[in-house]
């Protein structure tokens, strides 16, 4: 077939791009090897656009073992022992076809865990979906969240917790980050590296297919209405075939016959032959009809660019082969050797011994174009930025707005979602969903890792790169509220078309916000995920950064959760609350706007507080730690007395003015100012308490006691909440559930 | 006092079941491998949760036919404690060693959560330890743990006294909120187990009420050496 320009097109190569491949090999390029320079040069495997930008995030510290470039992050936890964690995005497959989309995106970055020489011991989502009860958004949302638990569940990785945001910017693209982490010795960190000329290539796991063929193509372009069309780049998922794959990976790699081994995931065969090769300067000689096929006539080109789930590429030591096949037979599973390294540094491709691809691994995996795209401030960002009494609507009474939040989807209990998860298999899961930051043990230790992924879109779409430090200070903020200390950090990048300088400038923003706070808070990036493009019909989602952040835990014993446990503790607020309501939950719950500044963030009093938390929590002085975020300090409050059973509350704050016309109330119980904790402390540890936060130079102050059966919130010493815990209770409880239940309006 | 846990294609709870064992009760435990033929000296047979086969046929389907489940029909035969854990219930559901069937939870979702299940029973070695009428909090987290029986066998087992455990509420009442999947009778567990009393042996992970089915085995095998 003449390579036409419609070709190229349909690859997704853009003249210049294709100029460059046949500079490279200096020949027109057949179409199986045009398919692996379009995969791999694809924006999803590449990273042409953000890798500049990557560039400059922290990615050095004395905890970490592994960086970025590989499947996962690594990162020290004492006591011999690694934290092998990574997030990524499976954004464009969940909308096409949700369930699939989000179970595949479960099954991809558990291998990436596994392939690490990783025992997989806890899953997190970062869910983004549409409004409810608008049309679509269902059926997004009860297929993700079917999806995850359908893998999770049966893989029997427990998935821990997670976040869900409703808004109508991603009704079209929904976003589905999943987080996993797991457990290797710290000597034992496996690397997707060939080497080794002679060594034998094998083919594990499940057969190959022709689905997901251009899924990483697929997942580099913007949405239209053909989108539906493009069905079968969605791979299907069979968590069952992956768990028998973990345990045999597992079972091998103790052997000691593997050199490493790499995930076919996005690009299938063609990405983890020539990753790996590039890795160790080699080449590989693979012949394609050694390939378990699935389905007949399948040609080169499809097997190279397939992206069947539950397959992995391993290097076995020459000699060690049988180690490998006996493991796999016991297993059920394929184990084939399809090829060998070669010192040529060429990804050699053959049928039936003729070699039908023939391209540098190098020039597939590093020499893809690199992209300074242009960026600019976007004109609309001054007018929404404007926060004045013009946008303020109507002022319900403050009693009415608080039960209005609570029964927003966002803030809203997330049960409907976890209760279909499991959460508690492995018995390692210290605060069950639901319960506060999610937090696992490491068996045969006293440790515990604390575990967040937190973004606000709306802060991102507000003020780039504020909200990306927000969000790292959000996640670094939850994990200390578990008593853990920050350790290392995964990003997600969800964004529009970057080839739209608006849309750049806001990645190039974001990435320096990360990048900020990451370096005040000394916590490493290890690893994460870029997915652009996320437009449908030319209107991007708001710019949302993911993170997710590790803690760790010193005393596993100390853990406590967010609810208040009993009567008659004092209520000690940390931080400060200013009359902060741009980008807030209120502000779009009450008066419909998205606009304003997102709240200010100072990264020393993150810092700060990062570091008090986990030496109060660990010293055993406080009995709940919640934070507030969205919805604020009245949401923050509501929710510490949903314990089981409900512990009412009696505070009293003083109140903070906002913009004219805005009560003093509203100011202040909704505002989202960061850096804010609500602990509660037993009389007895009061002073110490107080006395360590001026220490760590940490405002608190004490704002009411526990006890009683009724929220009772006055501001300014008058009353503006009073409400049975029990009512407020039910209405958050059951939000969500009902929300999906009521009929669906255009 | 010997426990085996046997890990099918997909059981999850394997290493779950072999922690409370071993690292809480301090009891001496080893997994068997399906394709084994035997028991190899186990006092006590557990069948694992999880997702044996993947359960893309039904539940336990597949793995009934696994060479080990010969042997764990002798052991049981021969009076043998053979306690089978959510998809180890449905397992010797459809070995035949235990009455009725595991179908789509009523709510056709999966459901993790924790439960009260009332002990009906404290004449079997699983809950010899246990007060007729006792509470236990234990974790559900199934996709198919509706228990369903046809009539004649469901009075059967009634009459028979083979029901141990209903779901309840907190104070012990059998009602139609405390059935967390649409059970017939509520019924969580008849001459072996439903819920996942592994992940209640230790309070740290929110209860510990599991570990009085290990206890009572252990103390109905101790008594019967003694």
């Amino acid at each position: 077939m003449p390579i036409t320009p419609d070709v190229l097109a349909r690859h997704g190569l853009k003249e210049d791009e294709y100029a460059r491949i046949l500079g490279i090999l200096g020949r027109e390029p057949n179409m199986t090897e045009l398919g692996m320079f379009s995969v791999m040069w694809s924006e999803h495997c590449s990273y042409k656009s953000s890798r500049i930008h990557l560039k400059t995030l922290p990615t050095q510290g004395p905890r970490v073992l592994q960086g970025p470039g590989e499947n996962a992050g690594a990162v020290d936890i004492g006591d011999g022992l690694a934290a092998v964690f990574k997030i990524e995005s499976h954004n464009h497959p969940s909308f096409i076809e949700p369930y699939q989309g989000a179970a595949t995106g479960v099954g991809g970055i558990i291998r990436d865990i596994f392939t690490m020489g990783a025992r997989p011991i806890a899953l997190l989502d970062s869910l983004r979906f549409g409004e409810l009860g608008k049309p679509g958004t269902k059926r997004v949302v009860t297929g993700v969240v079917a999806g995850i638990a359908g893998y999770g569940n049966s893989i029997g990785i427990p998935t821990v917790g997670g976040e869900a945001f409703f808004d109508a910017c991603y009704a079209g693209n929904p976003l589905v980050n999943v987080f996993c982490l797991g457990i290797a010795p710290a000597d034992g960190i496996v690397k997707g590296k060939a080497e080794g000329t002679g060594n034998a290539v094998y083919y594990v796991g499940a057969s190959t297919g022709r689905d997901g063929i251009h899924g990483a193509t697929m997942a580099s372009a913007e949405f239209d209405d053909a989108s539906a069309e493009k069905r079968p780049a969605v791979q299907v998922g069979d968590p069952f075939m992956e768990k028998l794959l973990l345990e045999a990976c597992l079972e091998v790699l103790k052997t000691g016959a593997l050199i490493g081994l790499q995930d076919m995931g996005a690009a299938g065969l063609s990405c983890a032959t020539s990753e790996m090769s590039a890795r160790g300067h080699v080449g590989m000689d693979v012949e394609v009809t050694k390939v378990p096929q699935r389905e007949t006539g399948m040609t080169p080109y499809e097997i190279m660019l397939s992206e069947s789930q539950e397959r992995m590429l391993f290097v076995v030591h020459a000699g060690r082969e049988a180690d490998v096949e006996r493991i796999f037979e016991k297993w059920d599973l394929h184990a084939v050797c399809i090829g060998h390294v070669t010192d040529d540094g060429l990804v050699r491709v053959r049928e039936h011994g003729v070699v039908v691809a023939e391209v540098p691994a190098r020039a597939l995996a590093d020499e893809a174009p690199l992209y300074d795209r242009p960026s600019q401030r976007p004109a609309w960002l001054d007018e929404i930025q404007k926060l004045d009494p013009t946008h303020f609507k109507t002022f319900p009474a403050t009693a009415d707005v608080l039960t209005s939040l609570l029964a927003s989807p966002t803030i809203a209990s997330k049960q409907w979602i976890y209760r279909q998860y499991d959460h508690m298999v492995r018995t390692n899961t210290l605060c069950l969903a639901g319960r506060g930051t999610p937090v696992v043990r490491v068996k045969g230790t006293n440790r515990a890792l604390a575990m967040s992924v937190d973004g606000n879109g709306r802060y991102g779409q507000t003020d780039p790169k504020r909200g990306a430090m927000l969000a790292v200070a959000e996640a670094a903020r939850n994990v200390a509220l578990a008593g853990g200390i920050p350790i290392g950090a995964t990003n997600n990048l969800n964004f529009g078309n970057p080839e739209k300088p608006e849309i750049m400038w806001q990645f190039v923003e974001a990435v320096a916000g990360i990048g900020e706070a990451c370096r005040a808070f000394a916590v490493p990036i290890t690893g994460g995920n870029v997915s652009l493009y996320n437009e449908t019909d030319g209107k991007a989602i708001y710019p949302t950064p993911v993170l997710g952040i590790v803690g760790l835990v010193e005393d596993a014993s100390t853990v406590i959760g967010q609810a208040f446990p009993s009567d008659g503790l004092k209520i000690v607020l940390l931080g400060e609350t200013r009359a902060e309501l741009g980008a807030t939950e209120y502000l779009h719950r009450v008066h419909g706007e998205v606009r304003g500044m997102p709240p200010a963030i100072e990264l020393g009093h993150e810092r700060a507080l990062q570091a008090l938390l986990p030496q109060l929590i660990g010293a055993g002085l406080v009995a709940s730690a919640h934070d507030c975020s969205e919805g604020g300090l009245a949401v923050a409050l509501a929710e510490c007395t949903f314990g089981q059973p409900g512990v009412g509350a009696t505070v009293d704050v003083r109140g903070v003015t906002g913009p004219a016309g805005v009560p003093v109330a509203h100011a202040t119980l909704f505002s989202e100012s960061a850096g804010r904790v609500l602990l509660a402390v037993s009389p007895d540890h009061l002073t110490a308490v107080l006395d360590q936060a001026a220490t760590a130079g940490v405002v608190a102050g004490v704002i009411g006691t526990t006890g009683g059966a009724t929220l009772r919130i006055a501001v300014d010493g008058e009353p503006v909440v009073v409400a049975a815990v029990s009512e407020l209770q039910t209405v958050w409880a059951n939000a969500l559930e009902d929300a999906l239940a009521s009929p669906v309006r255009g | 006092m010997k426990f085996a846990v046997v890990v099918f294609p997909g059981s999850n709870c394997d290493h779950d079941a072999y922690h409370a064992v071993k690292h809480v009760l301090g009891q001496p435990a080893e997994f068997l491998w399906h394709k084994d033929t035997s028991l190899q000296g186990a006092d006590v047979v557990i069948l694992p949760g999880g997702f044996s086969y993947g359960d893309y046929l039904r539940t336990g389907a597949i793995a009934r036919f696994s060479p080990v489940m010969q042997a764990v029909s002798a052991f049981a035969a021969q009076g043998g404690p053979v306690l089978g854990i959510c998809n180890g219930f449905q397992i010797l559901c459809e070995a035949g060693l235990l009455d009725g069937a595991l179908i789509r939870n009523q709510q056709v979702q999966f459901r993790c959560a924790h439960v009260d299940v009332r002990v009906e029973q404290v004449d079997t070695p699983f809950t010899a330890a246990c007060t007729t009428g006792q509470v236990l909090h234990l974790p559900i987290a199934h996709g198919e743990g509706q228990y369903f029986a046809e009539p004649d066998v469901l009075a059967r087992l009634e009459a028979n006294r083979q029901v141990i455990f209903r779901y309840a509420t907190a104070a012990g009442e059998i009602t139609p909120e405390a059935n967390a999947n649409g059970s017939l009778n509520n019924i969580a567990g008849v001459c072996n187990a439903g819920p996942h009393p592994e992940r209640a042996c230790e309070k740290v992970l929110g209860s510990d009420d599991g570990l009085v089915l290990f206890e009572s085995v252990l103390r109905r095998l101790t008594a019967g050496v003694a």
